[in-house]
């Protein structure tokens, strides 16, 4: 009996640390996975990023609504920091960033073109009238073809566009306070100030 | 009576959902061949919105301008790759249904394959390691050489008398 005990104690003292080792793979591996699905959680997979950051403005030539010169162009877009916004009067969540580019426009913070999407020309008079116009240039582009040179995919979308006419930043989705705040604003500033974007 | 009012509730019905459109039906190239190369593009282009289909499957109406884009394009006289790269020019990579295979996309593509390899590799080293390791049970003393032998006797009497 006592051999035995004897036989039985040697190999357990290097088979205990590798079998701590084992006990704690799956903790480890908890961690790892838990950690990148935390991240995931903060991920947004349906937003496709904009391949026109930093290139020029896509060459377009738009009309204006019927009675509210002027339309807009890609010639347009050149010379000063502007705002591009995507809208329709169709669009729904458009009329919730709306406020936020009324105000834009009252403080003169940036000048606001619109690019009217896939609308009905009387609807979006329509629409500007009873909700406030905070555009300089509106383009109507009935098609959307225009839409699609700039990669749109939705509504609103909106573009800021630097002063050599270069897409400088992408906005998917209703502009909010905080992306205001926290994207497109440092964006508009890097942007005049000759500054490298990051957005 | 009955068949003149549906005939012409169907026909108000059809007019007023062909006018709320603002991008119309499709309409298909008058080239069969052409519109048949239309369509297997369709198929490997994603739908935007609905980013699970392809431009042939979805509702969307930005699949319906995709898709009216693609017949221009082919009716103008791009080749498969021009009208790919055409879109990929406006919305990137992920407007194509198959990822490309460049070096950011090289983990996509080759990792389950190389997760295969190395398990296959891990499993046969496994195996080999089981078969090479010793039994490590010490040969039986005399003394427990006979209590086994007498514990196996007495067994079989058991067995006997069951059965």
């Amino acid at each position: 009996m006592s051999n035995r005990a004897q036989r039985d104690e040697t190999p357990r003292r290097s088979g205990n640390s590798r079998r701590l080792m084992l006990a704690l793979l799956p903790l480890v591996g908890f961690g790892v996975i838990g950690w990148f699905l935390y991240q995931g959680l903060s991920l947004k997979p349906r937003e496709i990023p904009s391949v026109l950051i930093d290139r020029p403005v896509p060459t377009f030539d738009l009309p204006a609504l019927p009675g509210r010169p002027p339309g807009l162009a890609s010639t347009d877009l050149k010379g000063e920091v502007s705002l591009v916004n995507v809208f329709a009067s169709w669009c729904v969540t458009c009329r919730v960033e709306h406020p936020i580019l009324m105000r834009l426009k009252q403080e003169g913070i940036v000048p606001i073109h619109g690019l009217n999407y896939k609308d009905e020309s009387e609807a979006a008079l329509g629409w500007l009238k009873r909700f406030g116009d905070p555009y300089d240039r509106v383009g109507a582009d009935k098609r959307g073809r225009v839409g699609i040179d700039w990669g749109v995919y939705g509504v609103p979308e909106s573009f800021i566009v630097d002063a050599e006419g270069r897409i400088v930043c992408k906005q998917i989705g209703a502009i909010s306070e905080k992306g205001l705040e926290e994207r497109l604003l440092p964006a508009i500033r890097a942007a005049r100030a000759g500054e490298p974007v990051s957005c | 009576m009955l068949r003149i009012c549906l005939l012409l509730l169907s026909a108000g019905l059809f007019s007023v959902a062909v006018l709320a459109q603002t991008t119309g039906p499709d309409r298909p190239l008058d080239d069969p061949a052409a519109e048949r190369r239309a369509i297997a593009l369709h198929k490997q282009l994603r739908c935007l919105v609905c980013q699970n289909q392809s431009i042939a499957e979805s509702n969307a109406d930005l699949a319906r301008d995709l898709r009216q884009l693609v017949r221009e394009r082919i009716a103008a006289g791009d080749s498969d790759d021009a009208v790919f790269a055409f879109l990929v020019a406006r919305y990137g990579d992920w407007v194509l249904l198959k990822p490309p295979f460049n070096a950011a996309t090289s983990f996509l593509w080759l990792g389950p394959v190389a997760l295969l390899v190395l398990g296959a590799i891990g499993v046969v080293v496994w195996y080999r390691r089981l078969g090479a390791r010793p039994l490590s049970v010490a040969p039986l003393s005399a003394d427990e050489q006979a209590r086994l032998e007498t514990l196996i006797e007495e067994d079989d009497a058991d067995e006997g008398r069951n059965t």
